[in-house]
């Protein structure tokens, strides 16, 4: 908040360090963008600063909304995604191919997308429903099992495996912090473990190159690891300082590929280094203590749920992408939120704080009413 | 109900605090260990990965170095590098390959077989590795392409080298030829990157091939920046390649070429040796192929003109011909009689034949009695029966071995063969059988097992002539022993070499062999080595035919050794004329006009124009009068049309 008499009240209540924080990673991801384009803002610059400050300004306008509004608009929206994943899948059958979004006139929408913030705010709202006393019985699970398994099979199959983990985290980790029994989900991490082997049998030709390339890179540098070995490469070349702006051989050779979209991270910190890997990381992991604490300080269990729920959207997508960048990860297909290049990552992260933006105004509202 | 069962909103609200301080922590200790992955990366492994990113960046393209040059003792020219034009496709650069595999084939009128040959390497090729389009193209094609590279991307015009050997076939035997390497070399070479560059060519045969190393030299390279999908961003500083070394030779060429010429047609080779050290002055052997066709690949039909040939244009009859010495081997077996201490003034009568048991050995004519020196001006055998019977082998081969006969020496040929000299105990190992007196008849005039190469056959003359165990030399940069003094007694030297002067200027059997000098002479010793065998039946019916009469295959071989002058000697010679008859009738005039060269290039000169206007003109005239006459023979057209 900026307390000055100059600068009219609804904007002086913004959250404005969010606000600099995001903005300045989207500035930071557009230089490299620049770089990565060979210099210039074309292709790719220009049209991500354009995409930011829409869903900047439909994040902010999203403040307003009341929790109450959002409540209420919860399930609908859960209900009207789960048609559009359904939708998918059947238009899918019908073209005999992999289908992942609809055609609607000229807006291309990804349902899956929406599924991530949605299906924190269904959780949420489900847990805050469920009476207090029932949270340890079978009644708090098999529903919310239900709300989030569906979906997550449906964009599986589509497939998508990157956004089916991204989905499942968001929704476990609001289940965890609904306060289901613990051995649920020491329970299940046993188990996953043990039923990985099977997984692995169901999985596609590309998903389990992936994996297998992934355990080790280097057994293939010029086929299925070169993602991985190339992208190591720009990372570990970069050095503390980096090879400096527009220096960046890997990138600009094309030795890294995709070096715009999912591994961005790898052409900047061939560039800047150690030095602006970490700010960024701290710059991310800033936004994401912030909902946090959106999250500790809300009044209601829905707000405090959505707020972590939220935030864990944001920590999860950062944290995958950059563990798949450098080697930690299999390359599964998600992109740096602000960074990367696209329009769906950056709508997902500002619909989050949209709606973390809006808990946290009635947060203050409400404390200034007591 | 116990207590658990019984959560409230109190509880639910501790629970939740302490869940988020654990996602929280989570959260944290994700964002360290990201942190700490990346100080990994970048900071412990940043030698490694700067590394694998500089050799991303900077690709290597090898510049061949040019091939070293052979050249004589004066330094003049036997193989040099000639500057060609050559269209190579860089697989990257293409943009439309449909198009431009057609245009390329149309300007440089390629055969339909060359266009598949480029279809494929183009399948196979990986990068920005050219791929050869044309070799030693003419100009006027070159000037078409550079003309039009900017519609043809991919193409890339570019002038090398090729070998060139201004002495064409007659020195196709002495160096060789260089070629493209094959599968088999370049695994050999452990994959040596250098030789699958487009335009290298590496040494195949003889000298070329063996001295391969010196040759070849260095290769440099263009540094450059490339992208993943191999287009070259721009042009680092050139790694300068080295050129590879020269071979400087013994060989005089001009000598060489005389003596390739003077062989004319026939089969055969010559050598001449420089008795103070064993320089090679001059090695030609012919027919020969040559060598300048060899370098951008022979056609199979001239393959097959060469290979059927029966006077084998392929083989190296200076080093890989083995002959019987035929009388050629008096000089050292007089040497040998010496030594065994007979007396050169005794005499022993020809009758014109010789019974040794049941076998009965003949001489070409009836010389009537004769000592020493007459018999190996007159080139008597039964003088040499009767006294090699008295000497007895033990005396002969150690003599034989001294002069050179089955001596290996150390040349920069792959394949040389070193011929046999008998002895009771190579008898006994080879054929099993006890040493007869017949066998030491034989050898005393050449025949039985005796097989020489001509370089032998020189080196003898040299050590007569020298008195020294000079040995063949090559390559000049290699310092030669100048030899020890031989294991003889000077005097029967200098008595043998008066024979031998006695034979070309005393009424011998090489009188024609006079050199056309007023104050040179040569001394020599004729041979005529057997092919067949003489049966009973034919000597009774009327005496032997006459090598005219008889198929070429059969006649006997025309031998000579020389050296000049007869006082104070400085050259010696060797020729051998395969199925070239009486060695006095061939071999010893080639012997006289070459070394007539060496002391009087005119007259010389003089002695080649009429002995070629003879045979049909210059040889590279009665070449191609041949090839022309086999392929119309074979049903070929004149010309091959290669590309």
């Amino acid at each position: 908040m900026i307390g000055s008499a100059i600068i009219p009240r609804p904007l002086a209540k913004l959250p404005w360090r969010l606000i600099f924080m995001v903005t300045g990673i989207s500035l930071f991801g557009l230089v490299v963008l620049y770089s990565a384009a060979g210099g210039s803002m074309s292709p790719w610059a220009t049209k991500q600063a354009i995409v930011f400050i829409v869903f900047l300004a439909l994040a902010v306008s999203m403040s307003w909304l009341s929790e109450a509004t959002i409540k209420a608009a919860t399930f609908p929206i859960y209900a009207a995604i789960l048609a559009m994943l359904l939708g998918v899948e059947a238009l899918g059958l019908v073209s005999k191919g992999a289908q992942r979004w609809l055609e609607l006139g000229p807006v291309r929408l990804q349902p899956s997308e929406f599924m991530k913030p949605a299906i924190v705010l269904t959780l949420a709202r489900f847990y805050e429903l469920l009476p207090a006393s029932e949270i340890r019985r079978w009644r708090a699970i098999w529903p919310a099992l239900a709300l989030l398994g569906v979906p997550a099979v449906l964009i599986l199959v589509q497939p998508d495996l990157g956004t089916c983990i991204m989905v499942l985290l968001c929704g476990i980790t609001v289940m965890f912090l609904a306060g289901l029994p613990l051995w649920i989900f020491v329970g299940s991490g046993i188990a996953l473990a043990a039923a990985a082997p099977i997984a692995f049998s169901f999985m596609h030709d590309y998903q389990r190159k992936r994996v297998l390339i992934f355990l080790d890179p280097e057994s293939d540098p010029l086929g299925a690891g070169y993602h991985i070995s190339q992208s190591k490469i720009a990372i570990g070349s970069g050095g503390i300082w980096g090879k400096g702006f527009l220096q960046g051989s890997q990138s600009h050779l094309d030795y890294l590929p995709e070096g715009h979209t999912d591994f961005v991270f790898a052409t900047m910190a061939e560039e800047w280094g150690l030095f602006g890997g970490i700010l960024l990381i701290l710059a991310f992991g800033m936004v994401v203590r912030w909902g946090m604490q959106v999250s500790a300080n809300s009044k209601s269990r829905f707000a405090q749920l959505t707020a972590a729920g939220l935030s864990a959207t944001i920590f999860f997508y950062v944290t995958i992408n950059l563990m798949m960048v450098m080697g930690l990860a299999p390359v599964v297909g998600v992109p740096l939120p602000l960074v990367s290049f696209g329009g769906s990552a950056v709508m997902t992260i500002m619909l989050c704080l949209g709606i973390l933006m809006a808990l946290e105004r009635q947060q203050r509202t409400q404390s200034r009413i007591a | 109900m116990s207590k658990w069962q019984r959560v409230t909103t109190a509880h639910q609200s501790i629970s939740f605090s302490r869940r988020m301080m654990f996602v929280g922590g989570a959260q944290a200790a994700f964002g360290a260990l990201l942190a700490g992955r990346m100080a990994w990366l970048s900071v412990a492994q940043n030698a490694k990965y700067a590394l694998m990113s500089e050799s991303n960046r900077v690709q290597l393209i090898p510049v061949p170095p040019r091939r070293g040059w052979i050249v004589d003792r004066n330094g003049k020219p036997i193989a040099i590098n000639r500057s060609s034009f050559r269209v190579d496709l860089i697989p990257q650069q293409i943009v439309d390959r449909a198009k431009l595999v057609p245009a390329l084939a149309s300007i440089l009128k390629l055969p339909p077989d060359e266009v598949d040959r480029i279809n494929s390497e183009l399948d196979q090729a990986r990068g920005f590795q050219p791929v050869s389009v044309a070799d030693n193209i003419p100009y006027e094609q070159y000037a078409t392409i550079t003309v039009r590279l900017p519609e043809l991307p991919g193409v890339a015009a570019s002038r090398g080298f090729a070998r060139y050997y201004p002495g064409g076939s007659t020195v196709g035997q002495l160096v060789g030829y260089v070629g493209t390497a094959n599968a088999k070399e370049y695994e050999k070479e452990s994959k040596n990157p250098l030789l699958i560059i487009p335009g290298v060519k590496i040494g195949k045969e003889g000298l070329e091939k063996t001295m391969e190393m010196t040759l070849r030299g260095q290769p440099g390279g263009q540094r450059v920046e490339v992208t993943a999908r191999g287009k070259l961003v721009k042009e680092l500083d050139p790694k300068p390649d080295r050129s590879g070394g020269s071979v400087k030779l013994t060989i005089d060429s001009d000598l060489h070429q005389y003596a390739a010429r003077r062989i004319g047609d026939q089969s055969g080779s010559v050598v001449v040796l420089d008795v103070q050290n064993g320089d090679i002055l001059a090695m030609p052997s012919m027919p020969s192929f040559d060598p300048n066709n060899f370098s951008d690949g022979i056609s199979r039909n001239e393959w097959k003109m060469l290979s059927e040939n029966d006077h084998l244009p392929l083989v190296d009859k200076v080093t890989e011909s083995l002959y019987p010495s035929g009388s050629t081997i008096k000089p050292l077996m007089s040497l040998a009689l010496l030594q065994a201490g007979i007396n050169p003034a005794e005499h022993v009568f020809c009758a014109g034949s010789y019974r040794v048991g049941n076998a009965i050995f003949h001489c070409d004519k009836h010389h009537g009695s004769l000592a020493m020196a007459d018999a190996i001006m007159r080139s008597c055998d039964i003088y040499f029966y009767e006294m090699a019977r008295r000497a007895g082998i033990e005396v002969i081969a150690p003599m034989a071995k001294r002069m050179g006969f089955g001596e290996k020496f150390d040349l920069p040929f792959s394949s040389q063969r070193f011929g046999t000299v008998p002895d009771p105990e190579w008898l006994m190992r080879r054929y099993h059988r006890k040493w007869e007196i017949y066998d030491t008849v034989n050898m005393s005039i050449g025949q039985g097992n005796v097989l020489v190469n001509p370089l032998q056959l020189a080196i003898m003359a040299g050590r007569i002539a020298s008195g020294r165990e000079i040995r063949p030399r090559l390559i000049a940069n290699q310092r030669g022993a100048p030899g020890a003094p031989l294991q003889v007694t000077p005097d029967h030297l200098e008595f043998v070499r008066q024979a031998m002067g006695g034979v070309v200027n005393g009424g011998g059997t090489a009188a024609a062999a006079k050199l056309p000098l007023d104050n040179v002479q040569m001394a020599g010793k004729t041979g005529t080595a057997q092919v067949r065998r003489i049966s009973m039946a034919e000597r009774n019916s009327g005496g032997v035919r006459s090598n005219e009469s008889l198929n070429w295959k059969v006649r006997d071989h025309s031998l000579f050794v020389a050296f000049a002058p007869v006082e104070n000697p400085r050259y010696c010679a060797a020729a051998v004329i395969e199925h070239g008859g009486f060695g006095a009738a061939v071999a010893a005039p080639l012997i006289r006009d070459t070394m007539t060269f060496l002391f009087d290039r005119p007259k010389a000169m003089a002695a080649l124009d009429v002995f070629e206007a003879s045979i049909g003109g210059p040889l590279d005239q009665r070449l191609a009068a041949k090839t022309a006459a086999w392929r119309q023979a074979n049903g070929l057209p004149l010309k091959d049309n290669k590309a």
